[in-house]
C-alpha cells in the first residue's frame, strides 16, 4: 500500500526565514556589492534586483579537514590506459585532474559567492536609513483609492462573507432558548415506539410516545435548524487609502564644458533620487530638463547621451521647469522633487535672474531642491561647503539663497564613489529630522 | 526495428504526460515485480509530488523536510537556485528520506517514465537499503525522525524568540562547525530513542527543579576541600576521556554553557548522527537503488508494461546517470558511486549465476551459488562502503573500470603508480579503494584527551596526524574559535603523529566571547 500526496499547493517560500537570516548574516558585504551594483545600471532598471557577488568573509562554515597539500596519499582513480607498475607521474596543476578526492570542499576554492537577490530585497538594502525630508508636508492625490478592512459583523451580505462560526453559535443559543427536540430525542422516542410495536405490549405507552413524537415534530418544524435573524456576516468597511504622488526634475546642464565623467556622476545622482522616490511615492514621474544657452525638455536617451553645443544659462533651465509645472504638475497636487547638476558654470548676466527665480518661484513649490555640483575626477575638492577661492559661480549664487528655511541642498562630487555618501548625507534620517525641526521653526 | 520482445499486455502508460492513475497503475506494477518477484523488504511509502522550488527548498535543507533555521541553509538555497537559474545543474529527481513511512519526493516536472524510474529507485530501492542496511538499524530511528526534527524546529525557534537570534545562531554556528566530530562511532549503552527526545527534556527540566535545594549550598564541604584531582588517569577517567564526539562531550561538560545551548547541541548532534551511516554507505545505497531501478524498469519492458519510447529514455537516464569519466576527462570529479555501486551490483549477480574460474578463486562462497538476489541482499544488510568494497570488488571490476593505485609522496617530486589492473595488483587497489571510502582514513581523528580542571580548565585535543597530512590551518583555527567560545576557557589543539607520537603543530585559540552568558 502506498500515499500519494500532492504538495505542489504548500505554501511557497519555506526557506525564507533561512534566506532572510543569511542576508541577515552576510549584510555588510551584500550591501557592499548591492551599491556597486548600481553603478552599472540604466536609470529605470535599477530597481530590478540581480545577481550580486560578495566575498565569502562571515558566511564561511569552517570544519576539521585536512589540508590539501603535503604528507603522503593514497589514490586510487579510473581509467589507466598507459600506466605500468612503478611508473613515476608528475603532478596535475592544482586544482585540477586526476588527483585530490578530497581537495575542494567548502574551504578551497571557494574565493567569492555569486546568488540573486530580488527586487526589493535589493531595494531595501540600497536605501537602508534613508528618509524624505519633509514628506508630511504636501497634498495626497485627488482620487484616492480604497481598501477594505474587517470591521465587525453584521446581518446583511453577500454569501461569501457569511460568517459559519457566529451564525452557528447564534442558531445554538436559539435552539436551546426555544428547547427545540435535538435529533438524539427523535431518535430514542422512535426507537421506543418501534419496540413497542414490535412487542405490541404496552398500549397505553405506545400512544402516549406516538403523541409525544408528534409533539416533537411539529416542534422540530416550528423552530428551524437556522433562522434568518441567526445569520450573520463579516462586515468589511472601506477605508480611503490616500496615494500621493511625486514629480521628479532632473536638471543637467549639458553645455560643452561638462565632459561624460560629469554626466555620469549626475547620471547616478538621479538614478538614485529616482529609486528612493519610488520607493516612498505609489507614483512618480519623472521629467528630464537640460540646458545650455537655452532649456529644454527631452527623454532620457537624449538627455543623457546626446552633446550640444551652447552656453550655459541657468535661469533657462529654471524657467522650462516653471512651464512644465503649471502645465502638468499643478502645486497642490504634487510633490515635487528637483535635482540639478551643473560644473557651476553660469554666464555672469544671469546670476541675479537665476537667484530670484530659484528663491521665489521654484524652491516655494519644491519639496526638496537638491544642487550637485560635479567636478573633474581626480581634481581635489573640498566637500562640503568651504571650497574657499574654488567657488564657482553657481555656487557663490546659492549658497546666498540657501537658509535654515529653505528646502536647497549643495554638495559637490568630483568622484563616482562620492555619489553614495553624499545622497546618504542628503536623505539620512537625522538630516530629514533636521528638516523637519527647520521647517517647525520656520 | 522494433525492440518489443514480448507483448503480451498491453502497456501501462503512453506518452510523458502522468497523471495520478498512471502513477497508481505504474507503482502497482512495480510493488508486484520489487516486492513479489525481488523479495525487497519496505518502509510504507509515501511519495509526494512537488515543484521545483519545492526541491531547491528541501536541497537546502539538507534534504529534510523540516529543519529548524539557519542562515546556512539560506546560503546553500541561494546558490543553488542561482546555478539552477542559469542551467549550469540540473536537480536531483528525486529525494528520499530515511522514515517511516518512507517519503520520496517526485518533480512535476518530470515525464511519466521519469516517475516510474523515480519510484522503483527511490520508493524500492532506497526504500530497501534504509530498512535494511545495519548501519541505519543501528544509528536511525526511522519511525521518530521527523517527530524528532520538528520537535527540534519548535525548540530552535523557541530559542530565537527567548534569547534572541544572534545568540542562537552563535551556538548553532560553532555546532555547525564541529558537526562532524559530533558522532558516536560505536554504539554506545545508550539507545538513541528519538520519539521521546521532546519528552526527556522535559523531564530532566522538571527534576532539575524538583530536586533543587538551596539548603546544599549551605552544607560545609569536607576539610581541606576537595580531593585535589592530580592524577591525570583518574580525571581522565572522571570525565570520560578521551573523547571523540567533541559535540557530545561539550553538551555534557562545558562548564558554562546553559541548558538551552546544551540542549541546541544535542539537536546538531543528534542530526549529524542520523546522517552518519549515508555518507558510509553512499556507494551501497545508490549501487542498491539503481540496480533497483535498472532490473524493474528491464522486466517491465520485456513484459511490455512500458513502451519501447519508454523504455530507451529510462536506458538515456540510467546511462548518464551511472557514467564514469576517466580521470584524464575533464568531466571527471573523483568516482562516480552510482557507476560504481550499479556496476558491483551486477558484478555480484554475475558471480553468483555465471561465474568465471578467477571468480571462484577469488569468491569462493559467493561464486555460483545461483541465488544472485539473494546474494544481494545480503551485501545490502551486512555491509558499510569500505567493508562492501573489500570484500566483494572483483578483479574483473578492476580491469573494467582500469582502476589503478597511485601514491602521493610530498618528500619526492613526482607520484608513483602503485598498483595498476594486473595479477600483483587487484589485492592492493582493492585495499587503497577500500580505505577511500573509509571516513576513520578520510576524516581527522580528533579527540578531546585532557582538561586542567584544577589550573586554567584549558582544554587540551589532539589531532592523531596520519601520512603527515595536517589539518588545513585557517579552516582549523576557525573551528577551534568556536570549539573555544564553546568551552569558555583557552583551547589547545596538538596535532601528533600517530605512528611515531612526534608533536607536529599546535594551535592555541582563547574564546572570543563566552556563549554560555553566567557561570551556573
Amino acid at each position: 500500500m502506498f500515499t500519494i500526496i500532492d504538495r505542489r499547493l504548500n505554501p511557497k517560500g519555506k526557506s525564507l526565514a533561512n534566506r532572510q537570516r543569511f542576508l541577515r548574516r552576510a549584510k555588510e558585504q551584500v550591501m557592499r556589492a548591492v551599491r556597486d551594483a548600481s553603478g552599472r545600471r540604466k536609470l529605470k532598471d535599477i530597481d530590478v534586483g540581480g545577481d550580486i557577488v560578495i566575498s565569502p568573509d562571515g558566511i564561511r562554515e569552517p570544519t576539521f579537514h585536512r589540508s590539501a597539500s603535503g604528507g603522503l596519499r593514497d589514490i586510487v582513480v579510473p581509467g589507466n590506459k598507459e600506466f605500468m607498475t612503478g611508473d613515476r607521474i608528475g603532478r596535475p596543476p592544482r586544482g585540477g585532474g586526476g588527483g585530490g578526492n578530497e581537495g575542494s570542499e567548502d574551504g578551497g576554492g571557494e574565493d567569492e559567492f555569486r546568488f540573486a537577490l530580488t527586487r526589493e530585497e535589493f531595494i531595501d538594502l540600497f536605501l537602508e536609513d534613508l528618509e524624505l525630508p519633509d514628506l508630511a508636508k504636501r497634498k495626497l492625490k485627488v482620487t484616492e483609492s480604497v481598501s477594505f478592512q474587517r470591521a465587525g459583523y453584521s446581518v446583511s451580505g453577500s454569501p461569501t462573507n457569511l460568517n459559519l462560526v457566529r451564525t452557528m453559535r447564534n442558531s445554538l443559543a436559539r435552539r436551546i432558548a426555544l428547547n427545540r427536540p435535538t435529533g438524539d430525542e427523535v431518535k430514542a422516542l422512535r426507537e421506543e415506539i418501534d419496540r413497542l410495536e414490535r412487542d405490541n405490549s404496552d398500549a397505553e405507552r405506545l400512544r402516549a410516545a406516538r403523541a409525544e413524537l408528534e409533539v416533537l415534530l411539529r416542534r422540530t418544524q416550528r423552530i428551524p435548524y437556522i433562522d434568518p435573524v441567526d445569520v450573520r456576516y463579516n462586515r468589511f468597511q472601506a477605508v480611503p487609502k490616500p496615494s500621493a504622488q511625486a514629480v521628479m526634475f532632473c536638471l543637467m546642464d549639458v553645455s560643452g564644458s561638462m565632459t561624460e565623467h560629469m554626466k555620469d556622476l549626475a547620471k547616478r545622482f538621479y538614478m538614485l533620487l529616482y529609486l528612493f522616490l519610488t520607493r516612498r511615492y505609489k507614483h512618480v514621474d519623472v521629467v528630464f530638463i537640460r540646458h545650455t544657452h537655452r532649456a529644454q525638455e527631452v527623454d532620457e536617451e537624449t538627455f543623457f547621451y546626446s552633446a550640444e553645443t551652447g552656453g550655459t544659462v541657468v535661469s533657462t533651465a529654471l524657467e522650462e521647469m516653471q512651464r512644465v509645472v503649471m502645465e502638468r504638475y499643478p502645486v497642490e497636487e504634487w510633490n515635487i522633487y528637483a535635482a540639478q547638476a551643473s560644473d557651476g558654470d553660469n554666464a555672469l548676466s544671469d546670476n541675479a535672474k537665476t537667484s530670484a527665480l530659484l528663491s521665489q518661484v521654484i524652491l516655494p513649490m519644491c519639496q526638496y531642491y537638491a544642487y550637485i555640483e560635479v567636478g573633474q575626477d581626480g581634481v581635489p575638492s573640498g566637500i562640503g561647503y568651504g571650497g574657499g577661492s574654488r567657488e564657482t559661480d553657481l555656487w557663490r549664487t546659492y549658497k546666498t539663497i540657501q537658509g535654515p528655511s529653505q528646502p536647497l541642498a549643495m554638495k559637490r562630487v568630483t568622484h563616482r564613489r562620492d555619489i553614495y555618501p553624499v545622497f546618504r548625507e542628503l536623505f539620512s534620517r537625522e538630516a530629514a529630522q533636521d528638516a523637519m525641526a527647520e521647517g517647525v521653526d520656520a | 526495428m522494433t525492440l518489443m520482445l514480448t507483448s503480451d499486455s498491453a502497456p501501462l502508460y503512453t506518452g510523458a504526460d502522468w497523471d495520478y492513475d498512471k502513477v497508481r497503475r505504474t507503482y502497482d506494477a512495480i510493488e508486484r515485480i520489487a516486492v513479489g518477484e525481488m523479495g525487497l523488504d519496505i518502509y510504507t511509502n509515501q511519495i509526494e509530488v512537488i515543484t521545483s522550488e519545492q526541491m531547491l527548498d528541501a536541497y537546502s535543507s539538507i534534504g529534510m523536510p523540516l529543519l529548524y533555521k539557519h542562515w546556512s541553509f539560506g546560503k546553500h538555497f541561494a546558490r543553488d537556485e542561482g546555478l539552477y537559474r542559469k542551467g549550469l545543474r540540473g536537480l536531483a529527481y528525486e529525494i528520499v528520506i530515511n522514515s517511516n513511512p518512507c517519503i520520496s519526493y517526485i518533480m512535476e516536472e518530470n515525464t511519466m517514465t521519469m516517475q516510474a524510474l523515480v519510484i522503483a529507485h527511490a520508493a524500492f530501492g532506497h526504500n530497501h537499503f534504509f530498512k535494511n542496511n545495519y548501519l541505519f538499524k543501528q544509528w536511525t530511528d526511522a519511525d521518530g525522525i521527523l517527530d524528532y526534527l520538528s520537535f527540534a524546529k519548535e525548540y530552535v525557534a523557541k530559542c530565537e524568540e527567548r534569547y534572541g537570534f544572534t545568540l542562537v545562531e552563535r551556538v548553532l554556528d560553532a555546532a555547525h562547525a564541529l558537526m562532524n566530530h559530533g558522532v558516536h562511532r560505536y554504539p554506545r549503552r545508550r539507545s538513541l530513542d528519538l520519539r521521546l527526545e521532546a519528552k526527556r527534556e522535559l523531564e530532566r527540566q522538571e527534576h532539575a527543579e524538583r530536586t533543587f535545594n538551596d539548603l546544599w549550598r549551605t552544607v560545609p564541604s569536607k576539610t581541606g576541600g576537595p580531593h585535589p584531582l592530580s592524577d591525570r588517569d583518574r580525571r581522565r577517567a572522571l570525565l570520560e576521556l578521551p573523547e571523540e564526539n567533541l559535540l557530545y562531550f561539550l553538551e555534557k561538560k562545558a562548564p558554562r554553557l546553559q541548558g538551552w545551548q546544551r540542549e541546541l547541541l544535542r539537536v546538531v548532534r543528534h542530526v549529524a548522527q542520523y546522517f552518519y551511516p549515508q555518507r558510509q554507505t553512499k556507494v551501497m545505497n545508490e549501487g542498491c537503488a539503481s540496480y533497483c531501478h535498472y532490473r524493474i524498469l528491464h522486466t517491465l519492458h520485456e513484459r511490455g508494461l512500458i513502451t519501447d519510447g519508454a523504455w530507451l529514455e529510462a536506458l538515456h537516464s540510467h546511462t548518464s546517470v551511472v557514467f564514469q569519466p576517466d580521470f584524464d576527462d575533464p568531466r571527471y570529479g573523483g568516482l562516480n558511486p552510482y557507476a560504481l555501486g550499479f556496476a558491483m551490483m551486477q558484478d555480484i549477480e554475475r558471480i553468483a549465476t555465471t561465474p568465471t574460474d578467477e571468480d571462484r578463486a577469488w569468491f569462493p562462497d559467493l561464486a555460483g551459488r545461483g541465488d544472485g538476489m539473494a546474494a544481494l541482499k545480503e551485501a545490502w544488510a551486512n555491509y558499510r562502503d569500505e567493508s562492501f568494497l573489500l570484500q566483494y570488488l572483483s578483479p574483473a571490476l578492476i580491469r573494467k573500470f582500469r582502476l589503478f593505485h597511485v601514491r602521493d609522496d610530498a618528500r619526492e617530486p613526482e607520484m608513483r603508480v602503485q598498483a595498476i589492473h594486473d595479477e600483483r595488483g587487484y589485492r592492493e587497489v582493492r585495499q587503497a579503494l577500500a580505505r577511500q571510502y573509509d571516513i576513520a582514513w578520510n576524516e581527522a581523528d580528533i579527540q578531546i584527551v585532557d582538561v586542567d580542571l584544577t589550573g586554567d580548565r584549558r582544554l587540551l585535543l589532539e589531532h592523531r596526524v596520519m601520512n603527515q597530512v595536517v589539518l588545513e590551518e585557517e579552516e582549523a583555527r576557525a573551528v577551534l574559535q568556536h570549539l573555544a567560545d564553546l568551552w569558555g576557557y583557552e583551547v589547545v589543539l596538538e596535532e601528533v603523529e600517530a605512528a611515531s607520537g612526534a608533536r607536529l603543530k599546535k594551535h592555541t585559540v582563547g574564546p572570543r566571547t563566552v556563549l554560555g552568558g553566567r557561570s551556573e
